[in-house]
């Protein structure tokens, strides 16, 4: 695969003892995590490029979208909740519900290219693709938003249902109904008692969902031609190019990680019961 | 005597476990969007299994002159795709895929995810080293680690079976674990240890059952997940590969002709849309109807 088809038998010697093929397993294994941590994955297999060097270019459109889709999530997510929560039984909250549920089922790629066929083809709002510009110039937002529904719709979905029944809990606590009953105003019983204390299963949602985004990454990063970690890895599958694989994995469920121990130290703010001590 | 009061005693269980099936079922059947779920997931299956009768045409067979045919032409209610072929068929059968698919992941998974909790939960010692292994597996985002495994194992919808099972493995076990962990400690239990029941029979008989609800409804919600991982996957190019009539695939190949038939992106999305949708209302519903202060995630 390395050498290519017409590699001869010396060819193939020469590079199985350049890659260290020739060495016991555990030795290879030891030197690949020696290298890792200094941050040398290797080189590709198809471009011979360095595969750090590699990452490095994509990872920030990588992370761009990310951090767009979840602000995305967040925002709609959380309002939906709201809104759904103190409409209980309403039509406001049977449509929120439904809405959330279809958000959820809908397959991310879709959305995408439906977003591109109506703002992009048709109404020639937004770009159909690419992520180039700087994300704080108006084209670089303007890159950003259909990429960011696309790909924060789920979430939003996701965190909406755990607002609406995370607030539908905390509503039913005493401590809500005795600042009811002191005669808090009704929208501070709702911003400082309810919401704070309902927001701790949201914070789960968003940290976990934080990890799916980074996943999800990988499809819209198809959809909208984004030169990103995700399509690096997605052409590096299909080229069995394994130095690359191994290293965008590594780096997406090192993140993925990361924010699960963010999403552990935020608790412990936001509720002091909680202690991992 | 005996074998008679026993026999008492298992028809009145018999009996309750009836009552708890149709308590469930009619439950179920209060939830309106539950009903509406049903409805699409007994469609799909009638689909499946009836495809070669409902199809208008071989989903696979050419023709190049009936080529990108709009909706509601003749002969082909949803129109053709860029070599000619029929939308419909490809629908219907694609519906057979997604349902096969789905159901061997979500059921390997389930072994899986099954043993695994059950272990965990039941014995001490292993509770640890299982559960270690469900943290790294779960360190993975859920469509990253399907691609890993496809990256290992090579492009092909069995792969893609394979990798969705290994990705719902930590979570059923998990919530198999938390039910074991509780249930092991019930009276019964000490009572089946006390009289020299084996641990498996302790566990088969008497904790698995016990613990289906929430097994039941994880397996229904991880169906839509599995079919539109399935999707996603073949999008990708990394499950399904041509000439196959899978979902995702087919939005993959109608996204070039998007401009000029956009009907060939739209129905396979809205359909993959309504059938995913069915599955997570239904979970929800058994959610609500077995247990209404049940949390699963």
């Amino acid at each position: 695969m390395v050498g290519g088809p017409t590699a001869t038998e010396s060819d193939l010697v020469a590079i199985r003892d350049n890659l260290g093929l020739n060495d016991p397993f555990l030795v290879q294994y030891g030197r690949y995590l020696g290298h890792a941590v200094q941050g040398d994955f290797g080189y590709s297999y198809q471009s011979k490029q360095s595969v750090s060097e590699a990452i490095a270019v994509r990872f920030p459109n990588t992370l761009k979208l990310a951090v767009a889709s979840m602000i995305v999530a967040i925002i709609i997510g959380i309002i939906a909740g709201l809104i759904s929560a103190l409409k209980h039984n309403s039509w406001l909250d049977v449509t929120s519900t439904t809405v959330a549920l279809a958000g959820i089922s809908i397959p991310n790629f879709w959305l995408g290219a439906i977003l591109i066929l109506v703002f992009a083809v048709n109404l020639q709002w937004l770009p159909v693709a690419g992520l180039s510009d700087p994300f704080y110039t108006w084209e670089g937002i303007k890159q950003l938003i259909l990429p960011a529904i696309t790909l924060g719709t789920g979430s939003a979905a996701m965190i909406a249902r755990m607002t609406r029944s995370s607030i539908l809990e905390v509503v039913k606590a005493d401590y809500v109904r005795t600042a009811r009953a002191k005669g808090v105003k009704e929208k501070n019983v709702i911003w400082i008692h309810t919401l704070k204390n309902a927001m701790i299963p949201v914070i789960t949602v968003i940290g976990l969902n934080f990890g799916a985004l980074l996943g999800g990454t990988i499809i819209t990063e198809k959809v909208f031609a984004i030169n990103g970690v995700g399509r690096l890895m997605i052409d590096a599958i299909a080229m069995r190019d394994f130095p690359m694989v191994q290293a965008s994995v590594l780096l997406v469920a090192t993140l993925f990680v990361v924010v699960n121990l963010v999403v552990d130290i935020v608790y412990t703010m936001i509720d002091p019961r909680i202690n991992y001590e | 005597m005996t074998s008679a009061i026993l026999t008492e005693e298992q028809v009145t269980v018999r009996k309750k476990k009836e009552k708890v099936y149709i308590t469930t079922i009619k439950r179920l059947l209060k939830n309106k969007l539950a009903v509406v779920g049903v409805i699409i997931i007994l469609l799909q299956i009638g689909m499946a299994i009836f495809a070669p009768a409902i199809a208008t045409h071989d989903p696979a067979k050419q023709s190049l002159v009936e080529s990108e045919l709009p909706m509601f032409s003749d002969g082909h209610w949803l129109g053709t795709d860029n070599y000619g072929r029929d939308v419909w068929s490809r629908i219907v059968h694609g519906a057979r895929i997604s349902l096969l698919v789905g159901f061997t992941a979500v059921s390997l998974g389930l072994i899986g995810g099954i043993t695994l909790g059950m272990l965990g939960g039941y014995y001490k010692k292993l509770d640890g080293i299982i559960m270690r292994i469900v943290d790294l597996l779960f360190s993975f985002p859920g469509i990253l680690l399907a691609m890993l495994i496809i990256a290992i194992l090579g492009t092909s919808l069995v792969n893609v079976a394979i990798a969705i099972s290994i990705w719902s493995i930590p979570s059923c076990a998990r919530i198999v674990r938390g039910s074991v962990l509780s249930i092991k400690e019930k009276e019964y239990i000490m009572a089946l240890k006390s009289l020299g029941a084996s641990d498996i029979r302790i566990m088969l008989r008497h904790i698995l059952p016990n613990a289906m609800a929430p097994i039941i409804v994880f397996a229904t919600m991880r169906m839509g997940t599995a079919i539109l991982s399935t999707a996603s996957l073949s999008y990708l190019g990394l499950g399904a590969q041509p000439p196959t009539p899978e979902w995702g695939a087919m939005i993959s190949q109608g996204q070039d002709y998007m401009w000029t038939s956009p009907h060939l992106t739209i129905v396979p999305g809205i359909v993959i849309m309504l059938v995913v949708f069915a599955f997570n209302v239904v979970g929800d519903g058994l959610r609500d109807a077995l247990d209404p202060n049940m949390d699963i995630q």
